[in-house]
């Protein structure tokens, strides 16, 4: 398996999403409220994992610029969900360069008593499988 | 010792692709009382029944084995060819090596051992086989249509025109149905009510046809060909016999809010009222929920302002019993609820509306007069945005997973109407993809674009954002610019997905009909029965079988009146000798298969038994065979082995389980 396919495999695997269910209807990127600062549009993350080009996928602003605010995610009436695979594929960069998530125990210790409270939901909600 | 004959089919290569047929028909010879074995390649064939004939003569065959398909597919057929060669049809068992085999398994050697165990199955059943002779019951020359749309309409008139009696249930004052509230159809752009309300009196004139509006189906009992309905007459309040349809009590009932169900809720009626004007019967209905005599005991003005004396307060519920052949089902859809599609914006705008209350407002006789207007401040709007497939073709938990079929053809005709009345008005129309296929229907939508000026983008709406100045933001995606679009609007109408109308599932109970996950009745063969529910005697018309258009619409009514005439036409039917028997020695008289029994079938008796010299009276099941319908369930049941099923009896099935796990 060429590692193109193998991280393609992958994004499905960790999103849990079957990118074949998509029926092209745009609805996410209608929704995406960081669509003009994206590059590669959420309904265009599909096809990137169908076409296994995870590498423009990797490289690409979008990544960095999907909010995780998951309107996306609520309005698809196809249960693909562009954010999960965005999601994914964050996870498939971040696990490259050998780091992984925090475990939830090792939390507390790290805990800011100033840290804002609604960072670290907003954090739990990016980041949650 | 029976002399059983045993033809292998290799349906093509549907089953000899996967299962050795030869080896089949080879291993059945070891079989006991097996004499003969043969395979060919199509036993449904002429020819291959042909052979199955040859051989039942010339062997002197007692009983026959088909390793084929589903019994469901050609049992009948190998029971008549069984029966022209002079045995008795019951003496004919299948052996399913295809769906429950070749279909499902794809290494021939374990297929082919599985196909031989189906066989020594079947063998072994057959050599307990009896004849049976099937009994005959009569036919009520009387239809049932359940709903009274345009397909339930349609349906009776086609019935009675053939000369027989036709009774329609419908749930509402009127019948005319969804068909009845749409402004225009499509591709011709008639008026929906110059078309439709001609055949609604035609059915109320047919002398053939009886209407029972305000009714509904409370019970259903018996079989094809004698069934008995309950219908629920639910109290008028007005007597039908008198009221001449004037009007006046409609005009000073003080009571006027309740809203109107005819203008899907967009704006009041009276309580005591007719839903629309042209409706049949023309005699109003009291709502007791909303009438103040009722709900106070004072008021009463109805009454008073009758000339005819027809109002009648003590009125109440009446139940008719009536006998039918067959019945139709006809029961028709509504639109999905939004709720679960807050993004819309739908519950928070009036000037979100469904596709159908844009017909009401578009309609002479609805809430607007006609007037294309926000319903929120009776303003002209500008812009109006069309969002197509809401509901429809979703696999999430909030919508519908098919596509509703008609929602592309009448957001065209909406568009067109819109530019054709007010040219300064702006449509867009927000599309997955336009499906259009039917007789000048691809036409119809090309002529919104080309000569209409309507514009069409590809793409889902994400959001509509009510605005404080009460314009309606619309965030769109147009796909094929590869841009997101903001867009104000003036009014937004979704094409709501349909469903069938929720009743259909209590109605499917009654008539064990059976229905699929999204609650359309299931037809007997998706492609060959589409029109018969795979339960005898009950057919199906319209929407409640699945999304469709009026025209086909009115072809089904057509079919499935040919189907209930092709049944009524007949004087006697064959039942079914696989009945239930109960051996009145071992009965013990507990009631329980008469519980069970969802025919009404069983019945106690008090009889004279003499169990081993001992005479005595005791209190015993006894089978109605004409109502029985073989389903089994008493035999399940019977706690004392006394119940067993002619043609499946429990030595039978219990030497089946055997030859499987020999």
């Amino acid at each position: 398996m060429s590692s193109e396919k193998k991280q393609a495999e992958l994004i499905k695997e960790i999103s849990g999403v079957n990118p074949l269910k998509c029926m092209k209807c745009g609805k996410c990127s209608a929704s995406c409220p960081s669509y003009n600062e994206m590059d590669i549009k959420p309904h265009q993350f599909v096809s990137y994992v169908i076409n296994e080009d995870i590498e423009s996928l990797v490289n690409s602003k979008s990544l960095w610029k999907c909010l995780s605010c998951f309107a996306c995610v609520e309005r698809c009436p196809r249960d693909v969900k562009p954010g999960k695979l965005i999601d994914a594929a964050r996870q498939v960069v971040v696990r490259q360069k050998d780091q992984n998530y925090l475990l939830a125990d090792e939390i507390p210790e790290l805990l800011d008593p100033e840290l804002p409270q609604q960072l670290l939901v907003s954090a739990f909600r990016r980041y949650r499988r | 010792m029976q002399r059983i004959g045993v033809f292998v089919c290799h349906c093509g290569s549907n089953i000899a692709a996967t299962v050795d047929v030869s080896k089949v028909a080879e291993m059945s010879l070891m079989e006991p009382g097996v004499v003969h074995a043969e395979d060919y390649q199509y036993m449904c064939s002429e020819a291959g029944q042909a052979k199955i004939a040859a051989a039942i003569k010339e062997k002197n065959l007692t009983g026959i084995v088909v390793c084929s398909c589903s019994p469901r597919m050609h049992e009948a057929t190998f029971r008549k060819a069984a029966e022209r060669a002079g045995l008795n049809p019951y003496m004919v068992e299948i052996a399913n090596i295809r769906e429950h085999c070749s279909w499902i398994h794809k290494d021939m050697e374990e297929a082919t051992k599985k196909a031989v165990i189906l066989m020594r199955a079947a063998v072994a059943k057959v050599n307990l086989n009896a004849p049976l002779q099937a009994g005959e019951s009569r036919v009520t020359k009387r239809a049932l249509v359940i709903g009274g749309g345009i397909a339930g309409i349609q349906t009776a008139l086609d019935i009675a025109d053939a000369g027989y009696e036709v009774d329609i249930v419908e749930k509402t004052p009127s019948i005319g149905g969804r068909m009845s509230q749409l402004d225009k159809t499509f591709p011709t752009l008639d008026c929906s009510a110059c078309i439709l309300t001609p055949k609604m009196v035609e059915a109320s004139a047919h002398e053939k046809i009886t209407i029972y509006t305000y009714s509904e189906v409370e019970k259903v009992s018996g079989f094809v060909g004698d069934f008995t309905v309950d219908i629920r007459k639910k109290a008028r309040s007005v007597d039908m016999n008198k009221c001449t349809g004037c009007g006046v009590c409609q005009e000073k009932c003080p009571s006027k809010k309740a809203p109107s169900e005819f203008n899907r809720g967009l704006n009041t009626r009276s309580a005591i009222y007719t839903p629309f004007a042209q409706a049949i019967p023309n005699v109003p209905v009291i709502d007791r929920e909303a009438c103040i005599k009722f709900k106070t005991g004072k008021c009463g003005i109805c009454s008073k302002v009758c000339q005819a004396g027809a109002v009648d307060y003590e009125q109440k519920d009446e139940i008719i019993s009536e006998k039918y052949g067959a019945i139709v089902v006809a029961t028709g859809f509504d639109t999905i609820n939004l709720d679960k599609y807050d993004e819309y914006a739908y519950s928070q705008s009036k000037d979100v509306i469904t596709s159908l209350e844009l017909e009401r407002v578009m309609n002479a006789a609805g809430p607007t007069h006609g007037h294309l207007e926000r319903l929120s401040d009776g303003k002209a709007p500008k812009e109006i945005v069309f969002i197509q497939c809401v509901g429809s073709r979703c696999s999430d938990d909030r919508g519908k997973p098919y596509c509703s079929k008609i929602c592309c053809m009448y957001t065209a005709k909406h568009a067109m109407l819109i530019r054709d009345k007010y040219p300064d008005v702006n449509v867009t129309v927000f599309y997955i993809d336009v499906r259009t296929p039917g007789k000048n229907f691809d036409e119809f939508y090309r002529r919104a674009v080309e000569q209409y000026g309507v514009n069409y983008i590809k793409g889902q709406v994400g959001k509509v954002i009510p605005q404080p100045d009460g314009k309606l933001l619309v965030q769109g995606s147009d796909l094929l610019d590869n841009r997101q679009i903001l867009k104000e609007a003036d009014m937004v109408v979704l094409a709501t997905a349909i469903e069938p109308n929720p009743d259909v599932r209590k109605i499917a109970t009654m008539l064990t009909a059976s229905i699929d996950t999204n609650n359309f009745l299931t037809e007997a063969h998706a492609k060959l029965r589409p029109v018969e529910s795979p339960t005898a005697g009950i057919f199906l018309s319209g929407v409640c079988q699945g999304p469709k258009d009026i025209p086909e619409t009115v072809a089904q009514a057509g079919a499935a009146a040919v189907k209930a005439i092709g049944l009524l036409a007949k004087d006697k039917l064959m039942t079914n000798p696989c009945t239930a028997q109960s051996d009145i020695l071992l009965c013990n008289g507990c009631s329980t298969c008469e519980n069970v029994c969802p025919y009404g079938a069983i019945t106690y008796e008090d009889k004279e038994v003499n169990d081993h010299g001992i005479r005595e009276t005791r209190r015993v099941a006894v089978v109605n065979n004409a109502l029985c319908q073989g389903c089994g369930a008493c035999t399940v049941a019977c706690p004392s082995g006394a119940m067993d099923l002619q043609g499946f009896s429990n030595r039978q099935i219990l030497a089946e389980v055997d030859a499987i796990c020999r």
